[in-house]
């Protein structure tokens, strides 16, 4: 029964979201006003509908109802209960419909808790998400119904793709949707403002929260998804530059763009059109990207549905959205006029270079993800990798990083480098000196070296704007903005060390055999059979110790075969030290060599000097605009209740 | 110094418009594009790798590397009881017995009880079923799931593989493949 009221519930979505749709355009004209007051109660039940539908599916999922295809395919009564429930959004229906219960949620959040948008704008607002969501209720409801009921019901599950049962990997989708999805209100306010042309400071003072929220999910569920990646693949890489990363970094740089922009048309009312543009782009970007990994029309390492007849399906939806609303773009941008002015050495300029830098590196990273598509269309089979990309972006991220130690140095409207200057002596000291310092130790290569010696003085930089001030009354967004740019320097710095100074070495040993790797030495203990609940391994204990007289550690690396579906996957052991981590796989067994009578196994170890910076860099930059966040909300909630007094006050004076 | 931002063209404000509409056609070529999309095994076009398997089912013959390359084309259908998409590819499997297709089955990492049921309830289109208990042969043919189904050429030659379960309308095709391997 659970399955049907998950159905019922989706179709009832689905109505509602229609009625929000009509209500909230019909509310905009003269005679349908009074419809307008539906809007925000019905999208409130909308998203309420859209969770419990999703809550229906994470039950099935829970008992493993067999009934229900979805569970059958993609689910065993073997598996650990969290990666049962995790299996409810780790397959195509079920992402789908964490897509329209974030949605729903999202524009049920906006019209509980949006005070700041003029009602026009925000009846349009929440018409737009409805009419967004509504594709997305029919798509799941035609071509994908995940609560679909199979006869005869089998005996046993299908299991989940090995690879996904990480918990890691469980609760990075739903992150990185939250932050996906969450780019949809920022459309929908996009589509508002130009349906009612009221795009000014206001209103990008309300659509910023929003931005920084999606923004955040985003940021970590794109450091969650790297960090797995890295762990789980056991290739020892963390960026791979895999249609299914870029498209999840495609949203994330045009969202940080968009981040930037509404700040300087919140400030000082310019940059409109522009910003508008970017509200539009962004959530484009999660949709392009969903779309390329869904219609399999690439390949990916980790697509998971291949389904041409779907692809076409989302395609559709794209071409309605996306392209309905780059018409209204085109013919309404030329209303909303550009707003004030500024001179380009200024706290604007600065941030107009980082726009469009930023947009540079999303439409190198759009346009390698899709050549591979463009060369097959001409009859030629490439794919594009990091010898593309690394270079092509580094050259429009490095003048960003460059403009980023001085921007936020930089006054409103127009100032002079010479003001500035004296403040940037040490950190481009900094810069050279880290430059020549690596040029010392050699043999490092061009990204890198630029990397480590601008990671130096862009740490040191990103702490000025604090200067001079009085840390505890210092306003919590530009602590948000200092630590976020302090997580770009940290970061920075952990994948210039990690890409230049990394050790490999790819043996085959005999128990007991030591290997030297970097400034570790490993020897191989015993490799031993263990099992898991739906899984058996062979583990390797491995004894390892930091130079000459460090103390000794065990690593457990194992080679994992699951049965259901066979795969073979490979834990990696990993062990971290505050300079580096340590990587070890343990491969197969190395074929015997005449008259050898022990076995030797293979062995893949790295030492990775400061690695893990790369994902604390990335969460710091999440926790920067977690603070800027929280200081922005407060102040509206300041604002909201000293109204409210003002308000009170004259009502009592008015008796 | 000059003021920041000179406003822009008119006909700029419809470039992300021309630009998604490029994506659009661009993608409309990739998705109908007849080519199939399918990772092709390495294999096509090698032999089959060597293997000798046990017999599945007590009674009946294992399959051994060796039958492949008797002169006649062959169906390889690697699969398993516990795998859905098998029972979907069963009536189809079953259709392509009757015509006369020699079947041979590899059966992976099962056992002989829950392989005696699938039989009985999908059909039995096989001639002989190897057991593949550790999914060894599975790998070295270079699959990674079941149902996968090879077209084998009288000489043992792999000439086409299906990846996913065979549906009515993927019949006429392996028809095709079964009658060119038989040239």
């Amino acid at each position: 029964m659970i399955a049907e009221l998950g159905l019922a519930a989706l179709w009832l979505a689905a109505a509602l979201a229609a009625l929000q749709l009509v209500s909230g355009a019909l509310g905009l004209t003269e005679r349908g006003a009074v419809l307008g007051g539906a809007v925000r109660p019905v999208a409130v039940v909308q998203g309420g509908l859209a969770l419990l539908a999703f809550a229906c599916l994470i039950y099935v999922f829970s008992v493993t109802d067999l009934s229900v295809k979805l569970v059958a395919l993609n689910s065993h009564s073997m598996k650990p209960l969290v990666f049962k429930i995790a299996g409810a959004w780790g397959n195509h229906e079920g992402s789908m419909l964490l897509w329209v219960t974030v949605m729903g949620l999202g524009g049920a959040f906006v019209a509980l808790v949006e005070k700041r948008l003029p009602e026009r704008t925000m009846l349009a607002t929440l018409a737009g998400q409805a009419f967004v969501s509504l594709g997305f209720y029919a798509f799941l409801l035609l071509a994908s119904n995940p609560f679909e009921r199979l006869s005869p019901v089998p005996m046993e599950g299908n299991g989940l793709n090995p690879l996904l049962q990480d918990l890691g990997l469980a609760f990075h989708p739903p992150t990185l949707y939250l932050g996906y999805v969450g780019l949809s209100i920022a459309f929908s306010f996009a589509i508002g403002a130009l349906v009612t042309r009221e795009v000014g400071p206001a209103f990008a003072k309300a659509m910023r929260p929003w931005v920084l929220g999606a923004w955040i999910f985003l940021t970590v569920g794109i450091t969650a998804g790297s960090y797995w990646a890295y762990y789980e693949l056991g290739w020892g890489g963390w960026w791979f530059w895999d249609p299914v990363e870029n498209a999840s970094l495609m949203p994330w740089l045009a969202a940080t763009a968009l981040l930037h922009s509404c700040g300087v048309l919140a400030a000082r009312n310019a940059l409109r059109a522009w910003t508008i543009m970017l509200g539009v782009v962004a959530f484009s970007m999660s949709m392009i990207g969903t779309f390329l990994v869904r219609s399999g029309i690439l390949t990916s390492v980790h697509a998971f549905a291949v389904d041409p007849q779907r692809g076409t399906f989302i395609l559709a939806l794209l071409a309605i959205y996306i392209g309905g609303a780059l018409v209204l773009f085109g013919l309404r941008a030329a209303t909303v006029t550009e707003g004030e002015r500024f001179a380009f050495v200024s706290r604007e300029g600065a941030l107009v270079v980082n726009n469009v830098m930023l947009s540079a590196i999303l439409g190198i990273v759009l346009f390698g993800t899709l050549y591979p598509l463009f060369a097959e269309a001409m009859g030629a089979k490439v794919s594009v990798g990091p010898p593309y990309f690394n270079p092509m972006s580094a050259l429009f991220a490095v003048p960003m990083l460059v403009v980023l130690m001085v921007g936020p140095l930089l006054r409103w409207r127009r100032d002079k480098f010479g003001r500035v200057g004296r403040g940037l002596v040490i950190p481009a000291m900094l810069v050279v000196a880290g430059g020549i310092g690596v040029l010392v130790l050699g043999g490092v290569a061009l990204l890198p070296w630029i990397g480590l010696a601008l990671s130096v003085g862009l740490g040191w930089a990103s702490l000025l704007p604090l200067k001079g001030r009085n840390l505890r009354r210092t306003p919590l967004p530009i602590w948000g903005m200092v630590v976020a740019h302090f997580g770009i320097a940290v970061a920075l710095f952990g994948m210039s060390s990690e890409s230049a100074f990394s050790v490999e070495k790819l043996v085959a040993v005999r128990m007991g055999e030591v290997t030297q790797v970097g400034p570790w030495g490993v020897k191989l203990g015993t490799v031993e059979p263990v099992a898991g609940p739906n899984w058996t391994a062979m583990e390797a204990r491995l004894l390892v110790r930091y130079g000459i007289d460090g103390k000794v550690t065990r690593m457990l690396p194992q080679s994992r075969s699951f049965w259901t579906p066979p795969q073979q996957t490979s834990e990696s052991a990993l062990l971290t030290r505050w300079n580096g981590q340590l990587y070890a796989v343990l491969g197969g067994e190395a074929p015997k060599v005449d008259g050898e009578k022990q076995s030797r196994w293979q062995l893949r170890l790295w030492w990775k000097p400061f690695a893990p910076l790369i994902w604390i860099g990335g969460l710091l930059i999440a926790l920067g605009g977690l603070l800027a966040l929280l200081g922005r909300v407060a102040a509206d909630v300041r604002r909201i209740v000293a109204k409210d007094k003002i308000a009170y006050r004259r009502e009592k004076q008015g008796r | 110094m000059s003021d920041l931002p000179a406003k822009a063209p008119r006909w700029a404000i419809w470039l992300p418009l021309a630009l998604f509409l490029g994506f659009v056609a661009l993608v409309i070529v990739g998705l109908y594009r007849p080519a199939d999309r399918n990772v092709a095994s390495a294999l096509v076009g090698k032999s089959m790798p060597q293997f000798d398997l046990p017999a599945a089912l007590p009674g009946r013959p294992g399959l051994d590397s060796k039958v492949l390359a008797n002169g006649k084309p062959h169906l390889v259908n690697v699969f398993a009881s516990w795998c859905i998409p098998c029972r979907v590819e069963a009536p189809q499997l079953g259709a392509l017995a009757k015509a006369g297709v020699p079947i041979e089955g590899i059966s992976v990492r099962d056992t002989t009880e829950n392989l005696q049921g699938f039989l009985q309830t999908n059909g039995d289109p096989f001639q002989r079923i190897g057991a593949d208990d550790d999914g060894k042969v599975q790998l070295a043919l270079g699959s990674s799931g079941v149902p996968e189904t090879y077209v084998v050429d009288g000489k043992g030659t792999i000439v086409y593989q299906h990846i996913g379960e065979i549906r009515p309308e993927h019949l006429g095709l392996l028809l095709e493949k079964l009658k060119e391997a038989g040239q």
